[in-house]
C-alpha cells in the first residue's frame, strides 16, 4: 500500500515535468518579454517639439563585478544558527505531535497573531522578496504594480473563505468539499488537484532554492537541493504543523527585519526625504541610460524626453493589459484556493482567530511590499540597473547586492554581515514555503486518500499519524528528485500555473459548496476537473512554452546582424564571436522543432490563462451540478450554512 | 460525527440566523465587490489611461505611484473595518444564536 501511495505521488509529481520543458533561461528574466517600443508612442505628451534640452550624457555605468559571493566566515555561522534554532523547534514540537490533529493543524492551538505571522511566512516566497525588488530595480513602477495583487488577494481570503473554512473544515480542502457530497469521489479528485497545485509551486521553489544557494554560497546545485530537501522533510515528518508554523514565523520575522534594516539604510542615503528619493531615481544617469537603451531601445535619446521619470511610470515591463488583468484575477481568486493557505485556517481554534490571523498577515505582507519599493528603487540608484542585470538578468540578486553595498559603505564587515543575513533569510524563506507545501500535499494524500477513501475513515490516531509521516517523507523525496531533474528547466511560469489551477479549479467549488444550496458532487467534480485541465491546457498552448521555430528565428536574426557587421570588415569581439557560434548552433538545433504539443507558435497570446479558465471553472461547476441535481446535497445545505456561520458543532468535530 | 443532533433546518429558519445571514451577506459581498473593482482599476488604468498615471502630484511622485500605494491602505482599511463590524455585530449575534441552541 505504501509503495502504491509513493507511486501515486511520483506519478502526479511527474506531471509537472510536462510544464518545465523549456531550456534554461534566467528564471523570470523579464528582459525576454520586452519588445521594442518607441518612446514617442509611449508618451507623446512629454515630447514637446520645442524642447531641445538634451538628456544629460549618461555617465558610463560603473564596471561592476558580475558575481556576488557571500563571505563564508560570516555566512556559515548565521546559517548554522538558523538551522540550530529550527531544529530545536522540531525537537520540541515532535513531542507534542501525537494525534492526526496535532500533525495537520498543531491541534488547533495556534493563536491568531502567530497564525498571521505564519501565513505571511508561508506566502512571501523567495520569488516575491527577491523577484519583486529585482523587477522594480530593472523596470521601476511596473514591479511595484505587480506586487499589489499579492496583498489585495487577502481581501478575498478574509471576506469569503477564512471564517467559513475554519468552521466547516477539519484538516484539508477535501473536508470542506466532501461535507455534503459523495465523499470518496470528491476527496479523490480534490486530492489530485491539491497535489498538482502543490507540486507546481514546490518545483518552482526547489529549483529557485538550488540556484540561489549555488549563486550565493557556491554550493553545487544538487547538494543544495538535497540539503534543503532533507531539512524540509525533517521539519514536516517530525514536527508536523507545529514545527512548520514556527519555521514560518521565524522566517517572517527575519524577512521583515532584513527588509526594514535595508530600507532604513536606503532612506538614510536619501536624507529620509521621499521627494529627494524620487528625485534621485529620476535624475540618476545610469537609470536614464538603462531606460533609454535597454528597456525602450532608443539608440539615440529622443530630445526632451524624460527617461528618468519614465522609470516611475507604468508600461516598461507589462505590455499586455489583458495578461495583467488575467494575472490579477488569478492572484485575487487563486490565493483563496491555495491548499497550503487554506490549511493554515484549521490551525486556529475559532473563526475569530482565523479572521485575526488574516488581518495580521495583511499588515505584514502589505508593509513588506511597500518596503520592496525602497529596496528596488534603492538598488537601481546605488547599484545601477546595468550592474544588477550583469549579475542576474532577472534582477533576482538586487536585494542581496544592495545589502552588501549599503552595509559595505559603512564597514566591509557590516556589508558581509548584511549579505550573509539576507542569504540566511532567503534560505529560511525557501524552507518555510516548501515545508508548508509538503504538508499540504501530504495531508491530501494521507488524510483524504489513504484514511478517508482507502480506509473508509477507519484508522486509529497512531495509524493516521504514521500515514501522514510516511506520505510527507515520500512527497519530500519526490520534491528533491523533481528539483534535481528540473535544474535546467525554466520554472518561473509554474507559480503562475499554480495560481491558475487554484483560482479556476479550487476556488469556484469552495465558494459554491459554502454558499450555493444546489451544489453537489457532480458540480465539485466537473468544476475541479474542467478548471484544472483548462488552466493546464491553456498554459501548454501559451507563450510560456518554448517554440523552437521562434528560438530559431531569433537566433537567425543574431546571425544575420553579426555577419553583416563582419561583412563590413569590422572585427568582432570575442564575446560577439561566441554569440555568433551560439546563435548558429541554436538555429541548427531548433529550426525544425515543434513545441511539446507540436505547435509552431502559441495559440493564445496570454501568459496567464485565468481570464479564460476561471469563468470556465465556474461554468463547469454550475452546469455539472444542474445536470445532476442531488436532493441530499440540498437538504444538507442548512447544516453547512449554519455551521460555517456560527461554528456550532465545530469543537466536537475536531476533538474526536 | 455522532454528536448531539441539531435541527439544522430549524436553526436556518430562526429569525436571528436569518438576520445574521442577511447582514453578513450584504457586508461581505458589498465590500468584496468594492475591493475587486478598486484593485482592477490599477491594471486597467495603467494600460488604458497611462496619461493619468503620469501626472506628477508631489515633486517627482506621480499619480500612478500614489494610486498603487493607496491600494495597500484601502485593503488595510477594509480589513480593519470588517474586524470592527464583525467583532461588534456578527460575533454578538452569533453568540446569542449559539446560546439559544445549546
Amino acid at each position: 500500500m505504501k509503495k502504491l501511495l509513493a507511486g501515486i505521488t511520483l506519478a502526479l509529481s511527474l506531471g509537472s515535468f510536462a510544464f518545465a520543458e523549456e531550456p534554461a533561461k534566467a528564471p523570470a528574466a523579464p528582459g525576454a518579454a520586452v519588445t521594442a517600443q518607441t518612446a514617442a508612442t509611449a508618451a507623446p505628451a512629454d515630447v514637446t517639439g520645442a524642447a531641445k534640452v538634451a538628456t544629460p550624457a549618461p555617465a558610463p555605468a560603473e564596471e561592476s563585478k558580475t558575481t556576488i559571493k557571500a563571505n563564508p566566515m560570516v555566512t556559515i555561522p548565521i546559517f548554522l544558527a538558523i538551522i540550530g534554532v529550527t531544529m530545536c523547534v522540531v525537537v520540541w514540537s515532535a513531542k507534542r505531535t501525537k494525534s492526526a490533529a496535532d500533525f495537520y493543524t498543531a491541534g488547533g492551538g495556534i493563536t491568531g497573531t502567530q497564525n498571521g505571522w505564519a501565513i505571511a511566512g508561508d506566502y512571501m516566497s523567495a520569488a516575491s522578496f527577491l523577484g519583486i525588488s529585482g523587477m522594480i530595480s530593472l523596470y521601476g513602477y511596473d514591479g511595484f504594480m505587480y506586487s499589489v495583487g499579492w496583498l489585495v488577494a487577502y481581501i478575498t481570503v478574509l471576506l469569503i473563505v477564512a471564517e467559513p473554512c475554519r468552521n466547516a473544515g477539519k484538516f484539508t480542502l477535501g473536508d470542506i468539499l466532501s461535507f455534503r457530497t459523495e465523499p470518496k469521489i470528491v476527496r479523490a479528485v480534490c486530492a489530485i488537484s491539491v497535489v498538482a497545485v502543490s507540486t507546481f509551486y514546490l518545483t518552482a521553489q526547489m529549483v529557485g532554492a538550488g540556484k540561489l544557494m549555488q549563486l550565493l554560497l557556491g554550493i553545487p546545485y544538487k547538494f543544495a537541493i538535497v540539503g534543503v530537501g532533507i531539512l524540509m522533510v525533517g521539519y514536516v515528518v517530525f514536527g508536523g504543523m507545529t514545527a512548520t508554523t514556527w519555521v514560518q514565523i521565524i522566517k517572517a520575522g527575519l524577512l521583515m527585519t532584513g527588509a526594514a534594516v535595508l530600507s532604513v539604510l536606503v532612506g538614510i542615503k536619501a536624507g529620509m526625504n521621499p521627494f529627494q528619493f524620487f528625485n534621485d531615481i529620476a535624475t540618476n544617469p545610469n537609470i536614464i541610460e538603462h531606460v533609454q537603451k535597454t528597456v525602450l531601445k532608443d539608440p539615440v535619446a529622443v530630445a526632451g524626453f524624460d527617461y528618468g521619470q519614465r522609470f516611475l511610470e507604468p508600461g516598461l515591463f507589462m505590455k499586455n493589459p489583458l495578461d495583467q488583468i488575467s494575472l490579477g484575477m488569478a492572484l485575487v481568486l487563486g490565493t483563496a484556493g491555495m491548499p497550503h493557505i487554506l490549511m493554515r485556517f484549521f490551525t486556529v481554534p475559532t473563526a475569530q482567530a482565523a479572521r485575526k490571523s488574516v488581518i495580521v498577515a495583511m499588515f505584514i505582507i502589505g508593509f513588506f511590499y511597500i518596503l520592496t519599493t525602497l529596496l528596488g528603487f534603492g538598488a537601481a540608484i546605488h547599484l545601477t540597473p546595468q550592474g544588477i542585470s550583469a549579475v542576474d538578468k532577472g534582477g533576482n540578486m538586487a536585494a542581496m547586492m544592495l545589502a552588501q553595498k549599503l552595509g559595505g559603505d559603512i564597514s566591509p564587515f557590516l556589508g558581509d554581515l548584511l549579505l550573509a543575513f539576507l542569504c540566511a533569510v532567503a534560505f529560511a524563506t525557501i524552507l518555510a514555503v516548501v515545508s508548508g507545501l509538503v504538508l499540504a500535499a501530504s495531508a491530501a494524500i494521507a488524510h483524504d486518500i489513504y484514511v478517508n477513501v482507502i480506509k473508509d475513515g477507519h484508522a486509529d490516531q497512531h495509524e493516521q499519524v504514521m500515514a501522514a509521516r510516511i506520505t510527507s517523507l515520500c512527497v519530500g523525496a519526490a520534491g528533491i528528485l523533481i528539483g534535481i531533474a528540473a535544474e535546467k528547466q525554466n520554472v518561473a511560469h509554474l507559480v503562475a500555473l499554480a495560481f491558475a489551477v487554484a483560482s479556476s479549479g479550487n476556488l469556484p467549488v469552495i465558494v459554491m459548496s459554502l454558499f450555493w444550496r444546489k451544489f453537489n458532487t457532480a458540480g465539485v467534480v466537473s468544476g475541479l476537473v474542467v478548471g484544472t485541465i483548462a488552466s493546464i491546457a491553456l498554459v501548454m498552448v501559451s507563450p510560456n512554452m518554448t517554440y523552437p521555430k521562434k528560438v530559431a528565428e531569433d537566433a537567425q536574426k543574431v546571425v544575420v546582424k553579426l555577419e553583416e557587421k563582419q561583412a563590413t570588415g569590422a572585427m568582432l569581439t570575442a564575446k560577439e564571436m561566441k554569440d555568433l557560434d551560439k546563435a548558429k548552433a541554436d538555429y541548427a538545433k531548433n529550426k525544425d522543432g515543434k513545441s511539446m504539443l507540436g505547435l509552431d507558435k502559441p495559440l493564445i497570446t496570454l501568459k496567464n490563462p485565468g481570464i479564460i479558465s476561471i469563468p470556465l471553472g465556474f461554468i463547469a461547476a454550475i452546469v455539472g451540478c444542474l445536470a445532476f441535481p442531488s436532493r441530499r446535497s440540498e437538504e444538507m445545505f442548512d447544516e453547512i450554512y449554519v455551521r460555517q456561520n456560527t461554528g456550532i458543532g465545530i469543537a466536537k468535530a475536531v476533538d474526536h | 460525527m455522532a454528536d448531539k443532533q441539531y435541527d439544522w433546518g430549524a436553526i436556518a429558519k430562526n429569525p436571528k440566523f436569518v438576520e445574521l445571514h442577511r447582514k453578513k451577506t450584504t457586508f461581505l459581498v458589498g465590500w468584496w465587490v468594492f475591493s475587486a473593482v478598486f484593485y482592477f482599476l490599477l491594471p486597467i488604468g495603467a494600460a488604458f489611461a497611462p496619461g493619468l498615471f503620469k501626472i506628477k502630484i508631489l515633486g517627482r511622485i506621480n499619480f500612478g505611484y500614489l494610486f498603487a500605494l493607496s491600494q495597500f491602505f484601502v485593503s488595510w482599511g477594509i480589513a480593519i473595518y470588517y474586524a470592527h463590524v464583525a467583532n461588534k455585530d456578527f460575533d454578538r449575534l452569533t453568540r446569542e444564536l449559539v446560546d439559544e441552541f445549546k
